[in-house]
């Protein structure tokens, strides 16, 4: 094959690949502008306007009180997962991974499992068991934490393990040859190397829950415990205005400004201590790609 | 490291049980009351907490719908639409991903993140955007009427749920396939090639061979939640026509005063998707044996 027909078949995989880019893209984009629209229109252009952002009394994102109580439902639903999923996920894949024999080999089948099933599984599961079996757990924001932290705590566990991994065992050891405690090499070599793995989770986990939809919804007790996802989910059935458009752009804008923190984080954190750093590197951590 | 399997465990403990309490007992939940029976009065489901007394006659039920009745249509339809949609994100996905790792050059890491960004739009805002294209007045419907096309999209089409499914699922392809292909040790395809296979023939006797496990791995991954999706189906078509086996377990559980029919084919789609499981199970450990060679 000579060099030009070479190019010639690269060139169309080139126009595949932005082809695929624009297709991905552009329809969000434009749903992300008819926010802006200032008619009740989220199809036919009719100017711009801001009414459905702040302006509209009744009807704008930061002024609806549904709406802002599904924010601050989805923003607190997201944080409390955290505080609960990241201690025991780290401790968990530090347990997980070194963890030998039988024991080790259940308990990592055990945490790999809930990342393959399908969130329907979960959610179905869930309902049934706080609805009949340990009914003490109401529905809706207990319910939904408890399922956000089962379904994302197999993520973080898959990260930090990936890290420790790359550790090894080796700085730990180092450690205890120079004289500290077990627990001593743990808390001040191991977890500080830690680090990245646990922002890298921190990120993944809060985008997973600010935009979970299936299993928040399965286990939600009406109004009261209404997420973003949920209410775009209910009003995008409905005749919705572009305030739905807002909600959504909102939602966007949220998980990808905690995306960019984290990543400017991570590239940070790597510059300081020496390792190789940059944007690759750093996506590679919260993608789990070893690129 | 080997020396504290005390610690260890204590470290693995809290998580452990976690999963036992919220994971597995759940799924022992949802078999008690797929094997229990029905009120006579009420109607609900009781859930019989002893397996040795379980009953299985709307087992037999459900799974006679499955395979004959009303609810075969569904199960076929259920597959039929998943691999469809799987098909195309391969068709599409593959070349995207071969030519990131193979020769995307200079402007690779521009590529990723552009490829990585629907990665982190929410699902529902990218289906909501179609919503919005398609409805009738939508901006694709009007460009499509300028070749003559009416089509209406979003009640009940087929053609728009499988690409729906297409749209939402294939990032989560591409990127696992991008991670296999990248890993290939290309030099083999370049002897091969020295050795005088030709393009064609090099792609299908070496890359396809060394990247096979890879690509189950990755096709499985995007396969199972497909199985389990409802979302896109409402958002895109909300007709019985198109119904999948997910919505059944939406409405029975829901919005219906049956579920213990919901907890029947939740098993039965677990049981389905533990096939696929195994398998990609095995497939990842034959991969990650392939990479430490």
């Amino acid at each position: 094959m000579g060099a030009i027909t070479k190019r010639k078949k690269n060139l169309a995989l080139v126009y595949i690949v932005w082809g695929y880019i624009i297709w991905s893209l552009v329809p969000v984009v434009i749903a992300v502008i008819y926010s802006f629209n200032n008619g009740r229109s989220r199809t036919v252009w009719q100017g711009f306007s801001l009414r459905w952002w702040f302006t509209d009394p009744y009807a704008s994102v930061f002024r609806n009180p549904e709406t802002r109580n599904a924010i601050t439902n989805s923003l607190v639903l997201a944080v409390a997962t955290l505080f609960v999923v990241t201690p025991l996920g780290i401790t968990l894949a530090i347990g997980s991974q070194r963890l030998r024999g039988r024991g080790g080999k259940v308990v990592q089948g055990l945490t790999s499992t809930p990342l393959i099933t399908p969130e329907i599984v979960i959610g179905a599961a869930l309902l049934i068991t706080f609805t009949r079996l340990f009914t003490a757990v109401p529905l809706g924001f207990a319910a939904q934490l408890l399922g956000n932290v089962t379904f994302s705590l197999a993520s973080v566990v898959v990260i930090v393990r990936a890290r420790l991994v790359s550790i090894g065992p080796s700085f730990e050891e180092a450690a205890r040859d120079l004289g500290a405690s077990r627990w001593q090499a743990l808390r001040f070599v191991l977890l500080p190397m830690l680090w990245p793995s646990i922002m890298a989770s921190l990120v993944v986990v809060f985008a997973t829950v600010i935009d979970d939809f299936v299993i928040t919804s399965f286990l939600s007790a009406g109004v009261g415990s209404e997420t973003v996802p949920l209410r775009i989910y209910s009003s995008v059935k409905g005749g919705a205005t572009p305030a739905l458009n807002a909600l959504a752009t909102l939602l966007v804008l949220t998980s990808f400004t905690v995306l960019i923190i984290g990543l400017f984080g991570l590239s940070t954190w790597r510059k300081r201590h020496g390792e190789r750093g940059g944007l690759r590197a750093a996506l590679a951590d919260v993608t789990q790609l070893d690129s | 490291m080997k020396s504290s399997p005390r610690l260890w465990a204590g470290f693995a403990i809290p998580g452990t049980a976690w999963l036992l309490i919220l994971f597995a007992i759940p799924f022992y939940a949802v078999a008690c009351v797929a094997f229990g029976t029905i009120d006579p009065i009420f109607r609900d489901a009781v859930p019989q907490w002893n397996p040795i007394a379980w009953d299985f006659t709307q087992a037999q039920q459900v799974f006679t719908s499955l395979t004959t009745g009303p609810l075969r249509n569904v199960a076929v339809r259920t597959i039929a639409y998943v691999i469809c949609a799987m098909t195309l994100c391969f068709i599409i996905g593959f070349p995207i991903a071969y030519f990131l790792a193979r020769h995307a050059g200079k402007r690779k890491l521009l590529l990723l993140v552009l490829i990585i960004v629907p990665f982190w739009v929410n699902y529902l805002m990218r289906m909501l955007a179609w919503v919005n294209l398609l409805s009738n007045d939508g901006l694709f419907t009007r460009f499509m009427r300028i070749f003559g096309v009416n089509y209406n999209w979003l009640d009940g089409s087929p053609i728009t749920v499988v690409l729906g499914l297409v749209y939402g699922y294939i990032p989560f392809l591409i990127l696992p396939l991008y991670a296999t292909l990248e890993r290939l040790d290309w030099r083999l395809i370049d002897a091969a090639r020295d050795l005088g296979a030709n393009s064609r023939q090099a792609f299908r006797l070496v890359t396809v061979p060394m990247s096979k496990a890879g690509l189950v791995a990755a096709g499985i991954l995007i396969a199972l939640p497909m199985f389990g999706d409802y979302y896109t189906n409402d958002l895109l078509s909300r007709s019985p026509s198109t119904e999948m086996i997910g919505n059944q377990i939406d409405f029975f559980l829901n919005a219906s005063t049956q579920p213990q029919n919901g907890a029947l084919l939740v098993i039965a789609l677990s049981m389905f998707l533990l096939l696929l499981m195994s398998f990609y199970l095995r497939s990842t450990r034959q991969q990650s044996r392939e990479t430490t060679r």
